[in-house]
């Protein structure tokens, strides 16, 4: 398990190097000065020549980029060129709203998903399956910001129940805060689900087939104890296997989402960033993901281990 | 559901008759589109710092009101010496920052020392270059001496760029701006809203609102909920495209077509065969159907231009009428340039509605007089580098949004490359010429010359569609400059 552990670090790590390079390039590569961007069409050579000294953009490339790896090695992410704060400020205002966001909408969608995936399953082929995979073949196929503005004229506009959008911050109250993120969170858990539950009833489906539920049911227990206990439980492998790529993409990947909630959120800061080319915020912020991810799937695969007792001595 | 509904609707009017029965409201959530990237006008471009902070936070010696007038703002008065050379401001008494510290002639003296330093950063650095000396004469008055007389000086003092900021603070304006307007900041929640309150000791007139809201609305789909929910009760400019007509026809809301500075023009590159020939650009000026391209990229609200000048301003000439769409004509152009099977030629288009729509109705236009051209999208970040810095294109189209512009066609090294030393003469005199009537026949000229010289295909002024709850009164309806002032903004009954 150690060994496992560590040889798994190692490889963590160097991804991370290597991300950090390509991460840098392809930054490096996109056209457009951040100077001149600044200052805007009046602004006279020699100003954005003095704007790109300060913000240190005259620098040798690999100097600069060793400069910014050295920085992230001693958790320092540098300062925005617009906002002219550090990285890492944005961040966290960012991840207070992105962070939780994500994870009611995977609470949410895991809700939704089980239930519907064991349901299906146990009914397979009956009206009750084909009804509810339909919902789900629905959910898959109705693009987010669709559903997203038909929540908002429901609850917002006719009912007046939630806002509309826009984000009052967590010193608002937290009932107020949350209150905001109803919406945006249903919006992204609901597609979520239907595939988690597509992969769900899949999964179980397959395990209903083996030869020990036979033997359990054969031994006199209950379906539904077969069902939740063993059937489902041999299923969990795939069904973690996407909630993990799920949350890692529901961390910055839901900029589509936050636009239409105007919510100020990871995924609108990297946008915004990336239009503004404030090279420094989206690079930092690129790694910290990738960081992340690699943190995700190393913790799945800890709960494959959970899940499935025979894993935990294999390696 | 219809029983909840109603239920709902009982209380949200008797709530709202309980609050109207004491008061007007005083406070206001506005929608922006572009989060400004700081809130120190003299240090970005962006449009949005001014659209947040002018007027309401910053002031200037002067400032320019709803119809592109000069006012007085912080100098009460000013004098002007007879070789338009020297101009002495007499400024108000009793003004203070909003950090409490007093504001005196010493602060005029640092912001327009500082706006014309060599390591300024300020985006309008060139205006300042004119200044040669401030001196603060005692703390109210200041004298201000040009290198020639300037025709424009008042004007360019009421500016974004040119507001006053405090001696003490001026460095700390980016995050915590310090200005002396009648609100001050209150928070911003970056990326969401920047809260403005009203400030207790202002020297004027005091703001009717106690509280104004700026929150980011980046999304045009989400604008329409946003104010029909009530969240947000004033558009200054909405991104409304084809929504406009739900909310035109809800009586709940005012809709206000205003002007703009934003001549949205198709931009040539002057110097780039085949388009240094005039016959060429009279062509594509004779070509393109302006009807058919404001229809398709500002929704039929904008107002067809003939040259680069905003009809709203004072010595507009309507030139609309030099080039008639008439594709025989552009054809015979084409046929006088040696070019009458046409030719191949590119297109950039800024990510913005107007471009990327308007580009492809030019596309479709200028087929019919045999000119190809291909459609390539870029970014604003790209357009700066590749067109308007190295001035690698052909075409383009983009809106230019600062007042008063016309002479950016003199300019050396502009991306246009238009070198034309009659308007360029016309420029230099303009810019010393004090004598209003007389400015206003030069710019009569130069929009002539525009006009028929076709350095660009000026297509149509970029609308100002305002939008807000139609109790509110004082909101601005032009934009001769992009502010959102909210100094006589209330709210009715």
């Amino acid at each position: 398990m150690t060994a496992y552990l560590l040889k798994r670090l190692i490889i963590a790590a160097l991804t991370l190097v290597l991300a950090s390079m390509v991460v840098f390039a392809v930054m490096e590569i996109l056209p457009g000065d951040p100077a001149r961007l600044m200052l805007g069409l009046n602004a006279s050579a020699d100003q954005i020549e003095v704007l790109r000294n300060q913000m240190g953009l005259n620098a040798p490339l690999i100097l600069r980029y060793l400069h910014w790896a050295g920085g992230l090695l001693s958790l320092d992410f540098g300062r925005s060129y617009t906002y002219s704060v550090p990285v890492i400020d944005l961040v966290r205002e960012r991840v207070a709203v992105s962070l939780p966001l994500a994870l009611i909408a995977l609470a949410l969608s895991t809700l939704i998903a089980i239930p519907v995936g064991v349901f299906s399953a146990s009914r397979q082929g009956r009206a009750g399956d084909t009804l509810a995979m339909g919902a789900a073949q629905l959910g898959v196929a109705v693009p987010n910001f669709w559903f997203a503005l038909m929540l908002i004229y429901l609850f917002a506009v006719w009912l007046r129940l939630v806002p509309a959008g826009g984000f009052p911050g967590w010193n608002a109250g937290i009932w107020v805060a949350l209150k905001s993120l109803i919406l945006p969170a249903v919006a992204l858990a609901l597609p979520q689900a239907a595939i988690l539950g597509r992969v769900a009833r899949s999964a179980l489906i397959e395990v209903l087939n083996e030869d020990y539920i036979r033997t359990a049911r054969a031994k006199g227990l209950p379906y539904h104890a077969v069902l939740w206990r063993h059937a489902l439980r041999n299923a969990m492998i795939p069904v973690l296997t996407i909630l993990g790529l799920q949350f890692a993409f529901l961390l910055a990947g839901t900029i589509i989402i936050e636009n239409v909630f105007y919510l100020p959120g990871l995924g609108r800061l990297i946008f915004q960033a990336i239009t503004q080319r404030d090279l420094i915020v989206v690079e930092s912020i690129v790694m910290l993901l990738v960081a992340a991810v690699i943190v995700i799937n190393l913790l799945v695969d800890f709960s494959y281990a959970i899940v499935d007792p025979r894993l935990r001595g294999r390696q | 559901m219809k029983l909840w509904k109603t239920i709902l609707a009982a209380a949200a009017l008797s709530l709202a008759a309980a609050t109207s029965a004491f008061a007007a409201r005083t406070d206001l959530t506005l929608g922006i589109v572009l989060e400004p990237p700081h809130l120190d006008p003299t240090a970005g471009a962006a449009a949005a710092i001014g659209e947040v902070t002018y007027a309401n936070v910053f002031e200037g010696l002067t400032r320019i009101d709803d119809n592109g007038q000069v006012q007085a703002a912080l100098a009460e008065s000013w004098a002007v010496s007879d070789d338009g050379k020297i101009y002495t401001f007499k400024l108000h008494s009793g003004v203070k920052f909003h950090d409490g510290s007093a504001f005196s002639a010493d602060d005029v003296k640092f912001s327009l020392d500082r706006a014309r330093a060599k390591d300024s950063l300020n985006p309008q650095k060139p205006l300042f270059a004119h200044i040669t000396d401030v001196t603060a004469v005692d703390p109210a008055t200041v004298k201000v001496t040009l290198d020639g007389p300037q025709g424009n000086f008042l004007y360019d003092m009421g500016l974004v760029a040119a507001v006053i900021v405090g001696k003490g603070s001026a460095d700390g304006n980016k995050d915590k701006p310090i200005g002396t307007g009648p609100f001050k900041l209150d928070h911003w929640a970056k990326g969401s809203e920047i809260t403005l309150v009203k400030n207790p000791d202002y020297w004027g007139t005091p703001a009717a609102l106690d509280k104004a809201t700026f929150r980011i609305v980046p999304d045009a789909a989400a604008a329409v909920p946003a104010l029909l929910s009530g969240d947000i009760q004033a558009f200054a400019n909405m991104p409304a495209q084809d929504a406009l007509a739900q909310v035109q026809s809800d009586p709940r809301f005012s809709v206000v077509i205003g002007a703009t500075e934003g001549e949205t023009i198709l931009s040539i590159n002057n110097k780039k065969p085949p388009f240094d020939k005039l016959a060429v650009r009279q062509a594509l000026a004779s070509a393109i159907d302006r009807g058919a391209i404001i229809a398709a990229a500002s929704n039929g609200l904008g107002k067809p231009i003939g040259s680069h000048f905003s009809p709203g301003d004072a010595g507009y000439v309507d030139l609309t009428g030099v080039y008639p769409h008439d594709i025989v004509k552009a054809k015979e152009y084409l046929k006088e340039a040696g070019l009458e099977n046409g030719f191949s030629a590119t297109i950039k288009l800024p990510p913005v509605p107007y471009a990327r729509d308007g580009g492809q109705v030019i596309q479709s236009q200028l087929k019919d007089i045999g000119v190809n051209l291909q459609i390539i999208p870029v970014e604003w970040a790209e357009w700066l580098s590749q067109v308007f810095t190295n001035k690698d294109y052909d075409l383009t189209i983009v809106s230019h949004v600062e007042p008063n512009d016309i002479d950016i066609y003199s300019r050396p090294g502009y991306y246009f490359q238009y070198d034309n030393p009659k308007f360029n003469d016309l420029i230099k005199e303009l810019d010393t010429t004090v004598d209003n009537d007389k400015r206003l026949e030069l710019l009569g000229e130069a929009q002539k010359i525009l006009a028929h010289d076709v350095p660009a295909v000026y297509l149509f002024e970029l609308p100002k569609i305002g939008v807000w709850d139609a109790k509110l009164q004082g909101m601005w309806t032009n934009w001769p400059i992009e502010a959102d002032d909210l100094t006589k903004v209330k709210w009715t009954d």
